[in-house]
Formats: structure tokens, C-alpha cells, sequence
């Protein structure tokens, strides 16, 4: 029995545990999920590298221990560190999740009214949810074991409805924070209305050293016209793992601009999918990784584009730097009907030391003739001449990395209109950079 | 639908123009594979105990292996007891030993096709291995080679004659077990070309092989197997094309190319194989293993195809660079209509220091067709300063066709620079009408196009070769417009 | 102030410069013509320190210290300039933070107190006058994008905020045109001064119209083979490289008398 086998047994035993606890025995629906979903566990366990979308990735160390699903009652770390790591904030409306649960003390969710609400996922199932039921329900076998446990687990997580032309006026972070030896399945949905907007930030953190498992999932659906800025920001503990999804419908006209950046995690995972069904949305996924020590960070995009006219721009580039490795898969699909599809994949990678590695699967998949699809995909350390000319011109050379390094990342922080959000990420960023300029490298 | 459009259609429509069949008696084993079969041919041949013990090895472990399912390539299952393995020309048992003696049939095949081959050996100074269906019948210039010490042989001849460098070099490269179709291949091929070219030695002609694929329902089953000595050089154009027929044939081709220190390999294709009719019947699988390695310092290997040809078309002709400094290059143009489906690309493995490798890939997809490019390019840890360039590029005509583009980039040394950049787009309207508006007819400006469009790859050929491949793209393509 | 004694180079192992001696006092202007290939932007980038070209033999004093002995950032620090031929682009790191960066680098090497931001723009937007460039150019990315003309624009400017003691141009004059030119030669000619010296490097006499050298030497196969005034450069442009054959013989002659 393999190790993603095992792994499937146990959350099929601890799911037997936490059934009368998990919220939708009523409606029945949900449970039926549940069950279908552990179904798809059970028969194709967690993936291997032999599964194409997996082949960098290698998962058989999360598999292999048995983590708990976080129950209603799990231990919460203390306030002080809580509030630790809750910093730096925002400033405006926030939610935040401990294993996976909304923790009302520290929560301060935006105002009700003007057609925006916003409620703790198990809130909304508890009052019946029936309206949630498309948007939870996916056709059972789709995705990899990882969503499949977290349907099986999901308990809580954000549930923002906006109402047809409803505007969340300030950007709505979302704060999921992770314990020890816990397996946390946070389920988030964003139902946007026709010509609503909003602004979301998701930023998952854990107390320093912890090892757990976040296996979190979110499902976006943008109706016509409805435009959606997204933040996913990944600072968990470097020795958690972190498995994130990120699914999203896009109507005719709907826009959705997201940049995720990810820092934390022994080993993480993003993917993200993005399916238009109607004409004219446009999606723009910036990202941005940085990795080292012995992290591995992995992104999967995969863009379905269905129908014509339809735009969509892959930007992510990456610091490696110890024994760090990265992967990036960028899957473009423009199907037989999609034509004008407009579709850029760009994937850039900087090695910074002997020991990282990279691997890069930028994919166009195209069956329309009038359309406009390029890619690139670069990998290399810092230009050698850049530097010299530097260094020609009076600046050290480790002045001369850093002011490189930081050109090289700055240009998908500048694509972040968030002012906070910028800014505090540029502190943690050159914070982390720094100090392996400092630990001179 | 445009005026303009129906006449794109007609084009596209062009019935093959090198559909004929030679009617050649052949000596051919029944259909059908056992172990008697393998001994059947390695007598036949007359071969050596230990080879006929590779055969078996191969065979063995082909029984084990499961035949490969691919995402991007469809095709009815193929019934391997349903093929014949082996078929020989009458005219076999008393070899011609000069043009005179080829059967005369044989000539006027070539003739149609246009490739006049004792003007063309005599004029384009090539020395021609004509392999007709599996066994070469016409060898020339040899003695020039000779001369030289540089061995242009048919495989079964190098057996004979060579057989410490056969011994020495046949599947080092492409191992027996590689994959499914290098198993079958290494178990029944039928026969090829052999090419050994001594140390400093600089081969003073372009190489070239005619492949023709004609006896009914016959496998295909070449080797080629090309050793350039320390500080050699040799040019090797292989070009087919193939009469029309009903049942799909396979063809499972090995090639291995080794170059040692400070050798150059240069190896063009030029693939025109029967494609099938609209609705994609009859047409060639051409499942086919390239794969040369770059054993020395210094040493450099470079693919230039043109693959127009074929119902399907998988191939990852590939440069193992294990040699310091060595240099693998790729050039593809890859053409599809109709139903024809494309996979192709490369795999360039950069194991010594400063490697560099370039990879320039056209895809063209016309009608229905589909054009895969799929590549890796892996910088292993001892591949420091390693380099690579590559550039897919791809043309769409209609709106039912596909082009697709898979790169696998897996770097794990920080000193490596690695850049990929693909585009696709299709033929604008804009050049078309400017073209038409000065009196260019639709064909021509396609035509134009399209080479400029590879031109590239195009650049990468020997001369002659250039010539025949654009005017096989014209023939494939011409007008192919959506 | 600089001393070249006998100076050997090659590039993968193979010699470029066959021993090149040059004395180059304060204030002075050389010119250093001669054909492609005869080593001139060798000589230049040797003097800037680029790894790529390993110093086989002799020495190079600058101000009494040993100049092969420092790393390219100390040598522009102690007031070495190279004007490239072939100014890099450098996506994303801006014209401003670049000088701001340098500057800063030297005057702190100098023991100096580093400007404030308020000081280091009202300097360098009072060299930009000298190059006659647009603000905007400060806020874009390290020659991204430039014309040539802007690139050794740029490089002029460079120049003119860092303050060296020696500046070398490197085929500063190819791909301009003559407005270029000249714009690029006034900014080269208001920095002249009595303790800041130039060596020209140009294939062309005419950058030497505008820039007018002390010295003219005649660069071939690596050495000096002729060295002369300001007249020779116009000797040159009459009679052409050609002439450098019978120069060369001439040396070879020298060499065996």
C-alpha cells in the first residue's frame, strides 16, 4: 500500500469520527457531497509524480503523516500570538479562521447592506445554504485528492455574496491562521453579481516552526460585467505544507485580476482554474515565489478558454535561492469556438544558488485559428554583464545583487495597485531577501 | 464563404502527387511476430549469432513493455500478428553492383517523384543508399568514400564487414528497451544505413538515403547508425515520400547518431510520407527514435527536418550532450492538413559543461490537422554555463485545425541561462490582400509566406534539400488559408 | 597619474594586447585609434577590469597603487570611468537609483558624508544640462528602450555626476550622428579640467574635431605603433588604416635595429 493509499485511509476513518460533527448532515445534499468526495479519495488516493499535473511535484511527505482534521473544539493558539500573527494588518474589514474556523473575537466583517454580505461559510450552511448548493457542488472525480479531502472536510471559510452591482468600497482580508498537527480545509466562495466589485485579500500565516496541513479551496464566480481583485498571499510556517485552490467562472465582460505570492510552506502548492462562460471576460494572474532552505513551490494554471473573445495574461516569476525548488505549469486551452482569444504566459525564474531548481511547463493548447497566444519562459541566475556594469560604476557587489534581485521582483509588485498591501509586502519580501544578502551568499 | 476561401479549399483538397504504386514482386515473410520470425530474418540476412541475439534480447523485452497511450494522438489500435516483418525486391538475391543492374521500375519511380537518381548522384556529387521497401539496392560513389576511409554501407553490409563497429556503437544511443517502438524496432529491422567517418576526416558530399515505403502492408523497420571519429565532419539527408494505398502502415525507424570529440553530425530530413486521404485513410504512423549523442568534447549534433508527411507523425529526434562544450541544435518545420496529426519536438539533455543547444520549431496546422510541439530541455547539475534557446513558432489556417505547444523545462544548475518564446498566430488577412492587390495569385502568397514563415529552418538545409523543401511545402500547403 | 608598462592580454588564451605602454598625466586628452581589432576596447575594458580578458603580463599604476590589483567597483570608486560602447540595459532598476547607488558608493569610499536626496537632484539635474536630457529619462529603466544616441548620452551623464579622475570613452562617437555628436563632445569638453584626464578610444579622427587630444596613439596587433600630436589623427584620416602596414613594418624594423 503506497503512502497516498495510507493517507487516504486514515481521512476516511477520521472522516467516520467527525461526520456528526461536520456541518450539512441537514441538508442532505451536503453529505451526499461529502460522501462522493471521499469516494474519489478512497479509489485515487492522494497524487503521485506518475499524475502529469504532478510530476514536480511530490506529495508522498504530506501523505505520510496523518494529520487531523481541525474539529469544532481544536485548541486555538493563544491571543498574544495570534495578534503576533495577525501583523501587519490592513486596516479595514477582516475575517479570520483559526484551523480552518471563524474566530469572531478578532473578526470585524464589513458592514451589512448596500447588497454586500459577508458571513462565516458554516453561518450560511447553517441557515440552510440551498442558494450555495451550485456553487459548492462540482462534478464528483474533478480535481486531484486534495480537493476531494477538503470537500469531504470542509466545515467553514468566507462566503461573500455581492449583490447585481453591490461594491465592496474596501478590500476585505481574509485571515487563516494554522495550529499544530492539523489538517485545516478552509472552503471560500465569492459570488459576485452582475456589475458588483470588490477587492479580496486571502493570507494564510501559522505560528513559526508549526507543522500542519492547509488544504484550502476557493471558488469564485464572476456574473456579467462583475470585476474582482484578488490577493492570495502565502506565509504560512516553513515547516507546514500548504495545498491551495483556487477555481473561478467568469461571465461575459467580468474581469478578475489576481496576484498570489508565496513565501511560506515546506511545500505549497497553488492552482488555479479559470473556465470563462460568456464572451469578452478578461483574467490577469500575476505571481510571485520566493523559496529557500529546502521549500518547494509549486503553481498550476490552467486557463479554459471557451468562448470568443476572451483575454487572459499568466505573469509569475520566482527567487530560488538554498535547495529550494520551483515549478510552474501554465496550461492555456483555447477551444474550437474561442476565437480572438488574446492569451500571454510569461514564467521567469532566477537561481541564486548551486543547489535550487526550477522546472517550467509553459503549455498552449489551441484549436481556433484566429487567435493571439505567446508564452515565455526563462531560467538563469543574475545577468552577468548587469552586474559588472554595476560594479563598474562604483557599486558593491552585493549592493549590486540586491538593487538586481529587487528589480527583478518589483516588477510584479508593481502590479499591485493596494497601497497597504504593497507596501507590507515589500517588507516581507526585502526582509527575506535581505537576510540572505546579510548571511552573505 | 469567400471566393478566396473556396479556392483555399480547393487547394487544400490538391490530391497527393506522389501517389503511385511500383509494381515490384516482393519476397516477403507472412504476416505475423515470434521468435521464429526474428530468426527467420536474421537468416535471411545472414547475420551473425550475436546479433541475431540482440534481436532476441530486444524482442523479450518489447513483450514486456505496454504500447504507449498519448494525450494529443489518436489511432486505432494496431495489430502487430497483421503486419508483415519483413519483404525484399526479387531483384535482391543478385544485387545490382552498379546503376545499370537496378531494376528499371525502380529508377522510374524515382523518375516521378523527380529525383533523378543517376543525375542527381552524378550532378549534386551525392552518393545515394536507395533502401526499397527494406533492402538497399543501389550504392554509389563508394569508392570515392573509400578512398577516405569514411563507410556509407547498408546496415546488413555493415554487419558483415564492420561488425567490432556495429558491435561497438548499436545501441548506445537507443538502448533496446528505450521505448515501445525502438523494442520492435531493435528486434525486426529490416535494414538501413550504416555511416563510420574516420578520425579528421571531412566527408567531402552530402549522404543520402531515399526511403520508400511500397510493398503492401510491410512494416518499416529502418536503423541508421552514423559514428563521426574525432574531429570529423559528415552531412546526412534522409527524404521519402510513398505511394498511395488503403491500410495505414507502420513505420518504426531507429536512428543513432555519436559524435566524438570535436565531430559534427549533421543530419536533415525531409519527411513527404503518404498522409492519408482527406478523412485521414491510409496514411503513414511514423513512429520513429532519433536520438544522438554528443560523446566528445567540442562535438555537435544538428537535426533540421522538414515533416510534411504522414498520418501521424512522433518523433523527438534529441541530443544527449554529454561532451564539455558540445552543441545540439534543432530545427523542425512540421506541417499538418487534412487529418494528419503532428507530435513532435525534441529533447535536449545538457550533462557537460558549456552545452549549448538551440531549438527553432515551426508548426503549421492546415485543414484539420494537428501540430504538437513537445520538448525538454533538462540542465543536469554537471551542466555548468549550460545554454539553450528555444523558439516555437506556429502558423494556423481554418478554423478546425490545432497547435499545441508542450516545453518541459527542468533546470538544477544556477549557472544554466534557459529562455523559451512561442507565438502563434495565424496567416493575416492584411499580407494576403497586400500580396493579391500586386498581382500575387492566393497560392503564391501563401506559399511566400510560409517560407518566410520557416525560413529559418529552411536556411539549415543543404542547398538542394532547400529546394525540394520548399516546394513541398508549396505542394502541402500552398493556399491553405482559414 | 596613470602608468601602463608593457601590458599584456588575451581572451580565451588568445593575446590581444602584446604590450601596450601609455603614460597619461593630469589633465591630459589621448586618443587611441586604430583599425578593428587592434585591441583598443581591449585596452579599455582591461583598464576597467572586465573578467573576461585575462592580463597576461606587465602593470598598471594608477596614483601610485597597483590598478590590476583592485575589483572593477574600487577602480570606478578611485576614479576610473568607462564609458561603454555597448551600454547594457538593465530592465527595472531605474537611471536615478543607479547614479544615486554610485555616487553614494564613492563618496562613502572617499570617507565623505552620502548626499541627501534633495542634494543628489539638484546635482544631478544640473548635469543633465549638460547632455541636454529630458527629466524623464532619470525615471526610466537603466538604457531600456534607449536610442543609441540616448545610451552614450547617458553614459555622458554618468559621467559628469560621478566625477572621475579618468574617464575613458569607448567608441563613445559609433552609431551617433553628428547633433548627437556634438552634444556628447560639449558634455565631454565642459568636464575637461586640470586634474581629470581622458583616453579616447575611436576607430574614427572624427570625434577628435570636437574632443581635441594632447595625444594621438596608433594602436595595431595589440601595440602602440605610433604615437604622436593632435596632427596625426588628421595624418590618419588622409591616408587611411592601410598605412598602418608600413608603420608596423617600420616598428618590426625598430624592434630589430
Amino acid at each position: 500500500m503506497t503512502a497516498t493509499g495510507n493517507a487516504a485511509i486514515h481521512y476516511l476513518e477520521q472522516f467516520r469520527e467527525q461526520r456528526p460533527e461536520l456541518p450539512g448532515r441537514e441538508p442532505a445534499w451536503l453529505d451526499g457531497l461529502r460522501r462522493e468526495a471521499l469516494e474519489h479519495l478512497a479509489t485515487a488516493g492522494l497524487p503521485t509524480p506518475r499524475d502529469e499535473a504532478w510530476k514536480y511535484t511530490n506529495v508522498s511527505s504530506i501523505a505520510a503523516q496523518a494529520f487531523t482534521p481541525a474539529a469544532p473544539g481544536a485548541a486555538v493558539p493563544d491571543r498574544a500570538l495570534l495578534e503576533s500573527l495577525l501583523e501587519p494588518g490592513l486596516g479595514g474589514p477582516r475575517l479570520v479562521f483559526v484551523n480552518g474556523r471563524y474566530l469572531p473575537e478578532l473578526s470585524s466583517p464589513p458592514a451589512l447592506g448596500g447588497g454586500v454580505r459577508v458571513r462565516p461559510l458554516a453561518a450560511a450552511l447553517a441557515e440552510g445554504g440551498e442558494s450555495l448548493r451550485p456553487h459548492l457542488a462540482w462534478p464528483p472525480g474533478d480535481g486531484s485528492g486534495f480537493t476531494a479531502l477538503n470537500t469531504a472536510f470542509m466545515a467553514d471559510g468566507a462566503c461573500i455574496e455581492l449583490a447585481p452591482g453591490a461594491r465592496l468600497e474596501e478590500p476585505l482580508h481574509l485571515v487563516f491562521v494554522g495550529g499544530e498537527d492539523v489538517l485545516a480545509s478552509p472552503r471560500n466562495l465569492i459570488i459576485a453579481g452582475a456589475e458588483s466589485s470588490a477587492t479580496v485579500v486571502e493570507e494564510y500565516v501559522g505560528p513559526e516552526g508549526g507543522r500542519y496541513l492547509t488544504n484550502t479551496h476557493t471558488r469564485i464566480s464572476l456574473e456579467e460585467k462583475a470585476q474582482l481583485v484578488h490577493y492570495r498571499l502565502n506565509r504560512e510556517s516553513l515547516r507546514a505544507f500548504h495545498m491551495g485552490e483556487l477555481r473561478i467562472r467568469q461571465a461575459a465582460g467580468s474581469r478578475f485580476v489576481s496576484t498570489a505570492v508565496a513565501l511560506g510552506g515546506l511545500i505549497s502548492r497553488t492552482e488555479v482554474r479559470v473556465d470563462f462562460s460568456g464572451e469578452g471576460a478578461e483574467t490577469r494572474l500575476n505571481g510571485l515565489y520566493v523559496a529557500s532552505g529546502r521549500q518547494h513551490t509549486d503553481h498550476h494554471l490552467h486557463i479554459d478558454h471557451r468562448l470568443p473573445g476572451c483575454t487572459s495574461e499568466q505573469f509569475f516569476k520566482g527567487v530560488l535561492d538554498g535547495a529550494a525548488r520551483g515549478v510552474f505549469s501554465g496550461r492555456v486551452v483555447v477551444h474550437p469556438d474561442a476565437q480572438h482569444t488574446d492569451a500571454r504566459q510569461s514564467n521567469k525564474s532566477l537561481l541564486l544558488s548551486r543547489n535550487a531548481e526550477m522546472d517550467a511547463r509553459p503549455q498552449l493548447e489551441i484549436y481556433a485559428d484566429d487567435v493571439k497566444c505567446a508564452h515565455g519562459a526563462t531560467v538563469g541566475q543574475l545577468d552577468g554583464d548587469a552586474l559588472f556594469y554595476l560594479r563598474a560604476r562604483g557599486v558593491g557587489e552585493a549592493e549590486a545583487r540586491h538593487l538586481l534581485i529587487h528589480a527583478f521582483v518589483g516588477d510584479v509588485l508593481d502590479r499591485i495597485p493596494l497601497p497597504p498591501l504593497r507596501q507590507a509586502l515589500e517588507r516581507l519580501l526585502w526582509a527575506r531577501l535581505d537576510r540572505r544578502e546579510a548571511a552573505g551568499a | 464563404m469567400s471566393t478566396a476561401n473556396h479556392e483555399i479549399d480547393a487547394l487544400i483538397r490538391q490530391k497527393y502527387k506522389h501517389g503511385f504504386v511500383t509494381e515490384l514482386e516482393s519476397e516477403s515473410l507472412p504476416p505475423g511476430l515470434n521468435e521464429d520470425v526474428i530468426r527467420a530474418i536474421s537468416a535471411k540476412k545472414g547475420e551473425p549469432e550475436w546479433m541475431l541475439e540482440w534481436r532476441l534480447e530486444a524482442y523479450r523485452h518489447w513483450l514486456e513493455m505496454p504500447e504507449p497511450e498519448w494525450a494529443h494522438v489518436h489511432y486505432p489500435r494496431i495489430d502487430y500478428q497483421d503486419i508483415v516483418y519483413y519483404a525484399a525486391p526479387k531483384s535482391k538475391k543478385d544485387a545490382p553492383k552498379s546503376l545499370e543492374e537496378v531494376d528499371p521500375k525502380l529508377l522510374e519511380t524515382y523518375e516521378k517523384l523527380g529525383i533523378p537518381l543517376e543525375e542527381r548522384a552524378a550532378l549534386a556529387g551525392v552518393a545515394v543508399d536507395a533502401v526499397f521497401d527494406s533492402v538497399s539496392v543501389a550504392t554509389t560513389f563508394k569508392d570515392k568514400l573509400g578512398k577516405l576511409g569514411i563507410i556509407f554501407c547498408s546496415f546488413s553490409e555493415a554487419v558483415r564487414e564492420h561488425p567490432e563497429l556495429v558491435r561497438r556503437y548499436l545501441g548506445s544511443v537507443v538502448p533496446q528497451r528505450d521505448n515501445f517502438f525502438a523494442a520492435l524496432n531493435s528486434a525486426v529491422f529490416s535494414d538501413g544505413s550504416f555511416v563510420y567517418v574516420p578520425r579528421g576526416v571531412r566527408c567531402p558530399m552530402e549522404l543520402s538515403t531515399y526511403f520508400r515505403i511500397n510493398a503492401k502492408s510491410t512494416g518499416q523497420f529502418e536503423r541508421t547508425l552514423i559514428v563521426a571519429d574525432e574531429g570529423s565532419y559528415v552531412s546526412y539527408l534522409e527524404g521519402c515520400t510513398a505511394p498511395m494505398r488503403d491500410e495505414n502502415q507502420l513505420h518504426a525507424a531507429v536512428v543513432e547518431l555519436v559524435a566524438l570529440d570535436d565531430a559534427e553530425i549533421k543530419y536533415s530530413t525531409v519527411q513527404n510520407w503518404y498522409p492519408g486521404d482527406e478523412e485521414g485513410r491510409g496514411g503513414i504512423y511514423n513512429f520513429v527514435t532519433k536520438r544522438g549523442e554528443c560523446r566528445g568534447r567540442g562535438a555537435k549534433i544538428s537535426w533540421t527536418q522538414v515533416e510534411t508527411g504522414s498520418a501521424i507523425t512522433w518523433k523527438y529526434p534529441s541530443c544527449i550532450l554529454t561532451g564539455d562544450d558540445s552543441v545540439g541544435e534543432f530545427y523542425s518545420v512540421a506541417l499538418t492538413n487534412n487529418r494528419q496529426q503532428a507530435d513532435t519536438g525534441t529533447k535536449m539533455v545538457h550533462i557537460g559543461r558549456n552545452t549549448r543547444s538551440t531549438i527553432i520549431s515551426k508548426g503549421i496546422s492546415a485543414g484539420r490537422g494537428q501540430n504538437a510541439y513537445r520538448g525538454l530541455v533538462k540542465v543536469t547539475k554537471s551542466a555548468e554555463g549550460a545554454r539553450n534557446y528555444t523558439q516555437c513558432d506556429s502558423l494556423l489556417m481554418g478554423e478546425k485545425c490545432g497547435a499545441h505547444t508542450f516545453p518541459y523545462i527542468e533546470v538544477k544548475n544556477p549557472t544554466a541561462q534557459v529562455e523559451h518564446e512561442a507565438t502563434t498566430s495565424k496567416i493575416s488577412e492584411d499580407q494576403l490582400f497586400y500580396c493579391l492587390q500586386r498581382g500575387i495569385s492566393t497560392e503564391e502568397a501563401v506559399t511566400m509566406i510560409v517560407n518566410g514563415f520557416c525560413k529559418e529552418v529552411l536556411k539549415e538545409l543543404p542547398m538542394e534539400f532547400a529546394v525540394e523543401a520548399q516546394k513541398l511545402l508549396g505542394v502541402s500547403l500552398e493556399g491553405a488559408v482559414g | 597619474m596613470l602608468t601602463i608598462k608593457n601590458l599584456t592580454a588575451s581572451i580565451n588564451d588568445k593575446p590581444i594586447l602584446r604590450g601596450i605602454d601609455l603614460e597619461v598625466r593630469p589633465g591630459e586628452v589621448h586618443a587611441i585609434m586604430g583599425p578593428n581589432g587592434s585591441g583598443k576596447s581591449t585596452l579599455a575594458n582591461v583598464l576597467a577590469g572586465r573578467e573576461d580578458y585575462a592580463v597576461t603580463g606587465g602593470e598598471v599604476s594608477w596614483q601610485g597603487r597597483d590598478l590590476l590589483a583592485l575589483a572593477p567597483e574600487e577602480r570606478a570608486r578611485e576614479g576610473i570611468f568607462l564609458a561603454f560602447q555597448y551600454p547594457v540595459e538593465i530592465p527595472g532598476v531605474s537611471n536615478v537609483n543607479l547614479l544615486k547607488a554610485a555616487l553614494n558608493a564613492k563618496l562613502k569610499h572617499l570617507g565623505r558624508e552620502e548626499l541627501d536626496a534633495y542634494d543628489f537632484l539638484a546635482l544631478v539635474k544640473e548635469r543633465m544640462k549638460l547632455v541636454q536630457m529630458p527629466e524623464d529619462f532619470l525615471y526610466r529603466a537603466v538604457n531600456e528602450g534607449f536610442s543609441g544616441g540616448e545610451k552614450k548620452r547617458n553614459e555622458v551623464l554618468q559621467m559628469a555626476v560621478l566625477e572621475p579622475l579618468l574617464g575613458i570613452l569607448d567608441e563613445t562617437d559609433s552609431g551617433l550622428d553628428i547633433d548627437a555628436l556634438k552634444i556628447v563632445a560639449d558634455g565631454v569638453n565642459a568636464l575637461r579640467a586640470p586634474d581629470r584626464s581622458f583616453v579616447v578610444v575611436t576607430h574614427y579622427q572624427r570625434l577628435l574635431d570636437y574632443i581635441v587630444p594632447d595625444h594621438v596613439h596608433v594602436l595595431a596587433h595589440g601595440r602602440i605603433v605610433k604615437s604622436g600630436g593632435k596632427e596625426l589623427a588628421l595624418d590618419l584620416e588622409r591616408r587611411g588604416y592601410g598605412w598602418i602596414a608600413e608603420l608596423e613594418r617600420g616598428a618590426g624594423d625598430d624592434a630589430r635595429a
